[in-house]
This record gives structure tokens, sequence and C-alpha cells, in this order.
């Protein structure tokens, strides 16, 4: 690893100037970052850590759920509160990395980065979720801009996120059995903003909603209503662990397991 | 050159490191806590798990100036001042749960969280789950699971409630 200065700044105001350096980048969890930083991808002049800016925390008000962006993984898994408001949210932070990453990692850090096979990315668009910034709020429907790309400003921090509540949702996934990232992840929904339905880690450009389901599933809530629903192989990703076509597959065959889970 | 303090098994530290200065190279390098492995350096292995505030974190994926003003807890810290091993310990001894033992430090970390983080019980299979970011290339993992599930008695003053077999 290259060295770097380190910063903690105490408030966001100040994190918001330090980063105006473009030389600098924002630590969060750091179970992405460090292990970039190791590989020595990336060569910034200071990193600057978020963990004492206050944003950590979850709220449940009216129909929202609003997660501080440097709450862990593991604090929203065990949460009582996530857990009777959309228990699908609670099982997927439970369900990512291992553990020892899942008491580091962060939502804003995950959503922020973007991986094509991260799973907030997943249920962050298919529930309609708000990301909040230092400076804005922007909707899950524009802030997803492909694989780790999203309309964050250079400089802009995320400070919370916002899901409202659903009637419904399950997430489900298959892991690459030796990365253990996501292959295919799929998160179902049936909340204030309709039926949705998103798939990570299977296509080239990260997350995305499937049509297809989406319409099967408004007409009818229901695994059968998915039978002859085709999933294109175009644009899926395609290496040794699995061709295009096999992942359209599994898109389905996962899709029927997370609706399963919804209930 | 930055400083961090930290409480190492009980014992306040202030130490100069540099920004990029992992928390294991601290632990290693400059206290001479040489019972935390490395093992991937790729946050895989979980041969590094140690505790930073009562939870377990790999300290390979986490630079000491990160954990300034925590309390660490190392393999070196378990044990009592007579020699007494932690009941986790004790319980790997007891059952083999070890061969080469080199992922032991973390695993017996991890473990520790684990049974902590779960006073209404433990079943072989949250176990099993519970370990996945620690890797074993000796023992075939079933052993380990075995202490585990014997440590969680000892550890709450109670017998199992879910049979962990
Ligand atoms: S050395 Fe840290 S996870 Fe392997
Ligand atoms: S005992 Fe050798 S790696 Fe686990």
């Amino acid at each position: 690893m290259y060295d770097f200065a380190y910063q903690k700044p105490a408030s966001v105001a100040d994190a918001v100037k330090l980063l105006a350096d473009p030389e600098a980048k924002p630590l969060a969890g750091g179970m992405t970052l460090i292990p970039v930083l190791k590989q020595r991808l990336n060569k910034p002049n200071s990193v600057v850590d978020l963990a004492k800016l206050g944003l950590t925390g979850i709220t449940v008000s009216g129909g929202t759920v609003t997660i501080g962006a440097m709450t862990t993984h593991a604090a929203v898994a065990a949460s009582a509160e996530v857990k009777r408001a959309i228990p699908a949210l609670a099982a997927l932070a439970g369900v990512i990395g291992d553990p020892a990453v899942r008491y580091r990692g962060t939502i804003g850090g995950s959503l922020a980065n973007n991986d094509p096979t991260a799973d907030y990315p997943a249920a962050a668009l298919a529930l309609g979720a708000t990301i909040k910034t230092n400076k804005r709020s922007i909707d899950a429907d524009s802030y997803f801009q492909g694989m780790f790309a999203t309309a964050l400003e250079p400089g802009e921090i995320i400070t919370a996120v916002e899901f409202p509540i659903p009637q419904k949702a399950g997430y489900e996934k298959f892991r690459n059995p030796a990365s253990r990232y996501a292959m295919v992840g799929v998160f179902v929904a049936n909340g204030p903003k309709g039926v949705r339905v998103t798939v990570t880690g299977a296509g080239q450009n990260g997350v995305f909603r499937h049509a297809g389901f989406e319409q099967a599933l408004a007409k009818s809530w229901s695994a059968a209503s998915l039978d002859g629903v085709k999933t294109p192989a175009d644009g899926m990703n395609s290496d040794i662990h699995g061709s295009a076509e096999y992942r359209a597959h599994l898109v389905g065959v996962i899709a029927r397991r997370a609706l399963a889970a919804a209930g | 050159m930055p400083q961090v303090s930290v409480t190492v098994n009980g014992k306040p530290q202030t130490v100069q490191v540099e920004g990029r200065t992992l928390l294991v190279e601290l632990l290693r390098e400059k206290l001479g806590l040489t019972g935390t492995h490395v093992g991937c350096d790729t946050s895989q292995c979980g041969a590094c798990v140690v505790h930073v505030d009562g939870r377990a974190v790999k300290s390979c994926t986490m630079l000491a100036l990160q954990a300034d003003g925590a309390k660490v807890t190392t393999i070196e810290g378990l044990a009592a001042a007579d020699g007494t091993l932690h009941p986790m310990q004790e319980m790997f001894r007891e059952h083999h749960a070890l061969q080469c033992g080199f992922c032991t430090p973390g695993m017996v970390m991890a473990a520790i969280d684990l049974v902590n983080t779960h006073p209404e019980g433990l079943t072989e299979e949250q176990i099993r789950h519970g370990l996945e970011g620690n890797l074993c290339r000796c023992t075939g993992y079933h052993n380990i699971v075995k202490a585990i599930a014997a440590a969680w008695p000892l550890m709450h003053g109670k017998s199992l409630p879910a049979a962990a077999e």
C-alpha cells in the first residue's frame, strides 16, 4: 500500500472540505477501499474517514425506514425495527460477506461503491429508496448508472438511505462458490413504488430491473405467473463461472426463491 | 508521523504509525503480538481476526488509525493471568479442534464473538455459517464446530437449549 495522510473529520462540513481535494478518498467501512489500496489500484494522497460524522443509526417513522450511511451490515441485520418493518432488508444485510465483514462494512459504502455483485443496490432499487447526500436527495432510479458508477458527484457524501416500507419483499442470492459474491441476487418487492424486481450480480452494467417479471407479478403475485416469462441472456455476464445463458436461467430460479421468501 | 492510542489486552498503548499501517501490522510488528496471524491479507481467511470493542473483525482489513481509542483483544489476551485458558481455548484443546494451528487464533476469536452474540442458543448450522469468514486447511472444521458447541454452555453458564449436533 502506498502511504497517505489519514484524516478523521468530526463533521460532514469538514469532511466535504477535505474531499474537495481530488486526490482525497472517502473511507466508510473500508471493506472495499482497503483491499483496493493494498493492491495499489488507487493512490490517494489522503484518506478521509467518515466514522466520526454521526452518520449511524436506524429510525422507523411513518412508512419509512431511514438508515444512516455509516450503519454497519451487522447493525441492520440485528435491528429489531428493520426486522419488523422490512424483514427482507435485515435478511439481506445478514448475508453480505461474512460476520467479520458485516461488523465493518456499511450501507453507504456499499451504495457509493455500487459493485455489480453487491447486495444493497438490489434492495435500494427494488424498494425505490432515496439516497440522501450532503447536498440533495437522489431517487434510486437515477442513482445507479452502471457498474461502479452512480449519480454521486466527486466529493459528495451519502448521509442516509430512506426505504419506503413495502407490503411484501424478499431477497435471495446464489453465491459464487469461491468468491462468495452474488452470481445472481434477486430482490422482489410490492411496495409504494409498485411491483419491482431487481437483479444484481448477473448484469454487465450492474443492478437492473426485470421488466418482464415486474409485469407478470403486478398481474398476479405468484411464482406461477413467472412461468413462460423470458429472461434475455443479452447483457448478462459470461465468464468461467457461468455463461450468460446460465445466469439468465438462474435469474428465474432465484426470483422464485425470493418470492417464496417474501411470502 | 501520526500516533494511535489503543488499549490492547487491557494495556493502554500509544504508538507511532503511518496512515497505511494496518491494525494487524500494529499488533504483530509494533507490539510483538504475533499470535494474530496473516493468512491471506485479502480479507478471506480470518486468521487475523481480533476483537475491536468486543467485535470480531479482520485486522488485515482495518487501518491502525481506525482503531484509535478502541479496546482491542487478541488471542494473547484471552487466558487469565494465572494461565487458565478461556473456555473456548479449553474446548478447542479438548475437542482437538486444531492441527497445524495456523487458523486457530482467528477461529477462537470469531467463535467467542459467535457464542457471545447468540445467548439464545446456537445450532450446528449457525456455527457453520458463523465460521464463513474463517478458513481452515487442516481439520475439515468438524472438531472446530464441536468445540464451539461445547464452549457455549461454559460461556453462558447453562446448557445449550437446542441440540448442536
Ligand atoms: S489475513 Fe486477514 S482475512 Fe486472511
Ligand atoms: S488447523 Fe491448520 S489451518 Fe486450521
